[in-house]
């Protein structure tokens, strides 16, 4: 059997890398993207340098995914950007820096991944919300609202994709321990995590474990969803 | 816009692309021989909305892989009657055309 081509977007460091390595212990060829070197290899991972915020590294991204292996079969849209600060305090170039990573990026990245994908009639597609959504999170009007755009842009694209048979589904994962939030204080995590069914940082693998269910080809009949880790 | 891309060219392999579209099954041509001048989208269009996305993203490939032409042919103006690209095959060939890098 061919071995499934896995895309993780902000594979370098965190959950994007551990995605990606989880991919490529199952055996999968899996290209990602940063916009710095990796520091880190395998013998079917290829690394390229975008920004995924950047239409033309995208466009660039995905004529290398087709082009190495002409099929793509599995998106993991997961580069981001987070910022935690009062809304009084925020400067405009921030929320636009965070609307071009999380929003614009993520669109460009499933436009030009469905495209590959729908060669061959089927995809799945996986988007990164998080739960300060539906937790209205305080501290993070910016960033709630980059990663609520994210989910109304899952539903639609869910449904304008179905008919190349591809999926595309959201996941809201709680806090996980990376540099995503190695800003954030202390206590402002706890407090998050005292408002999860749940009270516990979230893992890589809780998050992985949902991936694998979305990418399953069982789950054709799953999407357009958000799902939230941690009971929220 | 002046280019150095032979917009003729741009015209038959996108006259190419619809016909093996239609041989693939992706899109019904309906009997119909393209040519630069068929109807693409729109009332009197040859395509639905999937079947234009279809041609559209196979096009962009087709550039790439033939001409070496590295261009995203997403437009605003798609459902534009008047305005868009995608009207017929040598509006979208022009389009194609005027985005390809000069020289």
């Amino acid at each position: 059997m061919e071995r499934p081509v896995t895309l993780v977007t902000g594979s370098r460091k965190g959950l994007g890398r551990a995605v990606a390595e989880h991919y490529l212990a199952a055996g999968h060829h899996v290209v990602g993207c940063s916009r710095k070197p990796a520091d880190w290899e395998h013998e079917r991972y290829r690394h390229v340098l975008a920004d995924v915020g950047v239409e033309a590294d995208v466009g660039n991204l995905l004529g290398e995914v087709r082009r190495t292996h002409g099929r793509l079969d599995h998106l993991v849209a997961n580069a981001g950007v987070a910022s935690m600060n009062h809304s009084l305090l925020t400067p405009a170039a921030t929320v636009e820096r965070l609307l071009q990573t999380n929003v614009v990026g993520t669109f460009v990245a499933c436009r030009e991944a469905a495209k590959l994908m729908r060669k061959r009639g089927f995809g799945r597609i996986v988007t990164m919300s998080t739960v300060a959504v539906p937790l209205r999170l305080e501290g993070e009007a910016a960033y709630v609202a980059s990663k609520a755009a994210v989910v109304g842009l899952t539903q639609v694209l869910a449904r304008e994709f179905a008919g190349f048979g591809i999926t595309v589904n959201a996941i809201g994962p709680t806090p996980v321990a990376t540099d995503l939030i190695a800003g954030v204080p202390a206590e402002a995590i706890d407090r998050l995590v005292a408002r999860q069914a749940v009270p516990r940082l979230g893992t890589a693998a809780d998050v992985i474990n949902v991936v694998d269910f979305l990418l399953r080809p069982e789950s054709g009949f799953v999407t357009g969803q958000c799902i939230y880790l941690g009971g929220v | 816009m002046e280019t150095t891309v032979d917009e003729t060219r741009i015209v038959e392999l996108i006259v190419r692309t619809l016909r093996a579209l239609g041989e693939e099954g992706v899109v019904d041509l309906d009997g119909v021989e393209p040519t630069a001048t068929t109807d693409l989208f729109g009332a009197e269009g040859l395509l639905d909305s999937i079947g234009l996305v279809s041609l559209v993203v196979a096009v962009e490939e087709a550039l790439d892989d033939e001409l070496g032409i590295r261009v995203g042919l997403a437009d605003d103006r798609a459902l534009s009657q008047r305005h868009s690209p995608y009207r017929t095959v040598s509006s979208l060939a022009g389009y194609a055309a005027g985005l390809a890098p000069a020289g």
